[in-house]
């Protein structure tokens, strides 16, 4: 079990406790008087506020507290939650999350905007001034430490508290000098050994505040004397005299001006460091992606680099050079792992951002929707989470504006009023699956036909799989609605959706039950970095096939009838279109004897590729295309061998397009 | 490293507590109410009991007295869970021998803050 970073645990916690805050003041928005959402909405607050001042997110903590206080008088019933208050709320809510999120770049004059807006609301009374004034900055006094005087109650021990300890406590906060007061201990034989005698006086040198030392006695404050005096120390400031000084231009004078303003600065340096140590303990480390991104490519060529080296190893006998070399495959696989690791964030944080857009999307189509989400927790890459957020907005439109019926429609249909959306992700093998459901009219099929036919995309009367006609809607400018509505209907959108997609090597499915909704399906791998792939020669070159797309291989022998003057195969009864790589890629030499079929998958289709050789599986660290070869479409991009050669990664998608496009032409022709 | 009670009637907090002092070395023993806790603290060597107030058959407030009463437990340190930061609950478990307390809803990392205030190796 790992232990993770309290902080990092916090982060997540209040990212739960934000759609728990979110979902109940949404909610709270259609049903005022429900005591419960309240009760839900604060006691997330008063967790955040909680668990936030514990982790060090003080602003957080003390932002949350006027939200809190603010929200109490709805707790209390004293004033009803309309529509401007939770407008105001979630307002503070994004506010707060952007605290813990980002820090650095959140102004806090948007904070006391917010608040002042539900003061406002609040308190028609306006105390939003006296509540509002901003705490005074800490006075500037370099705090030396404390002097203590405490006395616990006699019968201390009973309930098995142990001055000691306490005492041991004090002592973490800094170096401590305890004198025990030995006035009270009576004589031996009036001597009651339960009982505590002992009284001591400590002076402790830690910059901490008050809190820190009345934590160390929380649980006896109320069997205790402390007697608790900052030394604040006056006489640590720098010497104000220097600086009254005539500019004479005296060089001694100056020297002493230089000496005084240099000491400010390292008593303020003494005050920082103990802080800063105590940061380190609890804190994550921001990294910037670029940096993540390059630690991978590193790591990617040590991957390379290791390759060889095994390479080379097996061909030796060396034992200990095999050792050596088994060794460091291990922790570059370790590595590896470790740092896709690290870039591997819940996916949970992008469904969160979508819940508002749902409600304020219901809100202004005059649908309501229930939006639903399951699978938050499962991992994904950070760079790629960002780059679905975009695909998933416009899915989420689409589904809200084209995809639910209006409640008349839904009614008519014998339908519950209330649409649904279901976004999920789950894990699959080396793929993440994303979908996106609405329980909708389903697409029209029909429809969709007639306007391909009209664009000209099809021929009139093709024969053609619904599966394939829905695959228009990701054509640009392709858009069914026959109204065009500020969200949709522009025919914009889809076929980015459909690019974004593929350009992060996923693909996109839809399936559709009419009158009962629509459901797509991203399909993207884990990371973008690093695939398993398989390797392959074809005449003298060779390639990698994203394993991931790989549904089986087979031997072929050139004689073999099953491929003989057929563009199609008969795989245990099914028929799959294959391609012979060969020819594709225009191989010189003679073909193998024995050729090799591999079938390979893009979402629902299947093809097959003839190749000479299937060398075996292999690691490929992804290297992009030059802009050069951006046009060349069926190689998504190219990898390093053990033996430092290049091989090109076939993207299977593009190849069962390629193929598509070559049975189209005879067709064509013969049209 | 220490045997610790927890006395609970809802076996989750249980399992929140086992599987988060399990890892730290410590021997967790289980109770469902006060009454079962109060036998359980009579056959084991204890280093502390964790009980929760509002329990079944014997609440935890009756476990804290009985423990108390038993002169081969002084000094024993029992520390309560309470949902509230609510004093006067505070104040009563306090008087009634409480060693100290932990908020609910709690984490790992402060159930593990206050063993370590009261159990030292």
């Amino acid at each position: 079990m790992t232990v993770l970073d309290p902080a990092e645990v916090f982060r997540q916690e209040a990212s739960e406790l934000f759609d728990v805050l979110e979902g109940a003041l949404l909610d709270l928005g259609l049903r005022p008087d429900d005591k419960e959402l309240v009760d839900q909405a604060f006691r997330a607050l008063h967790t955040i506020k909680g668990s936030g001042a514990m982790f060090g997110f003080d602003q957080v903590a003390s932002f949350t507290h006027e939200f809190e206080t603010a929200f109490d008088r709805v707790r209390k019933g004293e004033i009803r939650p309309d529509q401007d208050l939770i407008s105001v709320a979630l307002a503070a809510k994004d506010y707060i999350r952007a605290l813990i999120e980002a820090p650095e770049t959140t102004d806090s004059i948007i904070g006391d905007a917010i608040l002042a807006d539900l003061y406002r609301l609040v308190k028609p009374d306006n105390h939003a001034d006296s509540e509002l004034s901003t705490p005074p900055p800490p006075a500037l006094v370099v705090r030396i430490g404390w002097q203590l005087h405490i006395e616990f109650d006699s019968d201390i021990l009973r309930n098995g508290s142990n001055p000691l300890d306490l005492l041991d406590d004090l002592g973490k906060l800094g170096p401590c000098f305890v004198v025990a007061l030995t006035d009270d201990v009576p004589f031996l034989d009036e001597m009651d050994p339960e009982r505590c005698f002992l009284k001591w006086d400590v002076t402790l040198h830690s910059d901490c505040d008050r809190g820190a030392i009345d934590d160390v006695f929380i649980f006896v404050q109320d069997e205790m004397k402390l007697v608790c005096e900052s030394l604040a120390s006056v006489d640590m400031a720098p010497p104000l005299a220097p600086f009254e000084m005539p500019t004479g231009d005296s060089p001694v004078s100056a020297a002493a001006a230089d000496a005084a303003s240099q000491a400010a600065p390292q008593i303020e340096k003494k005050r920082e460091e103990p802080k800063r140590a105590d940061d380190k303990a609890n804190a994550t480390v921001r990294v910037q992606a670029e940096r993540l991104d390059e630690l991978m490519d590193r790591v990617g060529e040590l991957v390379i680099a290791q390759a060889r080296l095994s390479q080379l190893a097996s061909a030796t006998d060396d034992i200990s050079i095999k050792a050596i070399a088994e060794e460091i495959e291990r922790l570059a696989a370790s590595l590896r792992d470790t740092t896709m690791g690290a870039r591997m964030v819940p996916i949970g944080s992008l469904f969160g951002r979508f819940r508002r857009l749902v409600h304020d999307l219901s809100r202004d189509l005059g649908k309501p929707v229930e939006f639903v989400t399951t699978g938050e927790d499962t991992e994904f890459d950070k760079t790629m989470i960002e780059r679905l957020a975009d695909p998933l907005v416009h899915l989420i439109r689409n589904a809200i504006d084209h995809g639910i019926e209006s409640t008349e429609s839904r009614a008519a249909a014998g339908k519950t009023g209330i649409g649904r959306i279901e976004i999920a992700a789950i894990h699959s093998g080396a793929q993440v699956l994303v979908t996106v459901r609405d329980n909708g009219a389903g697409l029209d099929t029909a429809r969709i036909r007639a306007k391909a036919e009209e664009q000209g995309l099809i021929a009139p009367g093709a024969a053609m799989s619904d599966q394939d006609i829905h695959q228009f809607l990701f054509h640009p400018g392709f858009s069914t609605a026959q109204t065009v509505s500020a969200l949709s209907g522009r025919g914009v959108g889809m076929d980015v959706v459909k690019r974004t997609i593929e350009a992060m090597r996923g693909s996109i499915e839809t399936t559709t039950v009419p009158g009962n909704g629509t459901t797509v399906t991203l399909r993207l791998p884990l990371t973008l970095a690093i695939i398993e792939g398989l390797l392959i020669r074809v005449g003298e070159g060779r390639y990698i096939i994203p394993l991931s797309a790989v549904e089986e291989c087979a031997e072929l022998s050139s004689s073999d009838e099953r491929v003989r003057g057929r563009d199609f195969l008969n795989m245990r009864g099914d028929l799959v279109p294959f391609l012979r790589l060969r020819k594709l890629f225009d191989s010189e030499g003679e073909p193998d004897l024995h050729q090799k079929i591999i079938i390979a998958s893009a979402g629902e289709t299947r093809i097959g590729l003839i190749v000479d050789q299937i060398i075996g599986s292999h690691q490929s660290v992804i290297k992009s295309l030059s802009k050069l070869h951006s046009d060349v479409t069926m190689f998504s991009g190219a990898t390093i061998l053990g033996d430092g050669s290049a091989a090109l990664i076939l993207d299977v998608a593009q190849l069962i397009a390629a193929g598509q496009g070559l049975t189209d032409k005879p067709l064509k022709e013969a049209a | 490293m220490a045997n610790i009670l927890t006395v609970d009637d809802s076996p989750s907090i249980r399992q929140m507590i086992k599987v988060t002092l399990a890892p730290a070395g410590h021997n967790v023993i289980e109770a469902a109410d006060g009454a079962q806790g109060l036998e359980k603290a009579k056959s084991n060597k204890l280093d502390l009991v964790i009980t929760d107030l509002n329990m079944p058959v014997m609440n935890g407030l009756e476990l804290i007295r009985a423990l108390r009463a038993l002169p081969a437990l002084l000094g024993l340190p029992i520390v309560f869970l309470t949902t509230e930061s609510n004093d006067t609950v505070k104040l009563e478990a306090k008087k009634a021998g409480a060693t100290g307390w932990i908020t609910k809803p709690f984490k790992q990392d402060q159930l593990l803050a206050v063993v370590s205030k009261l159990v030292r190796s």
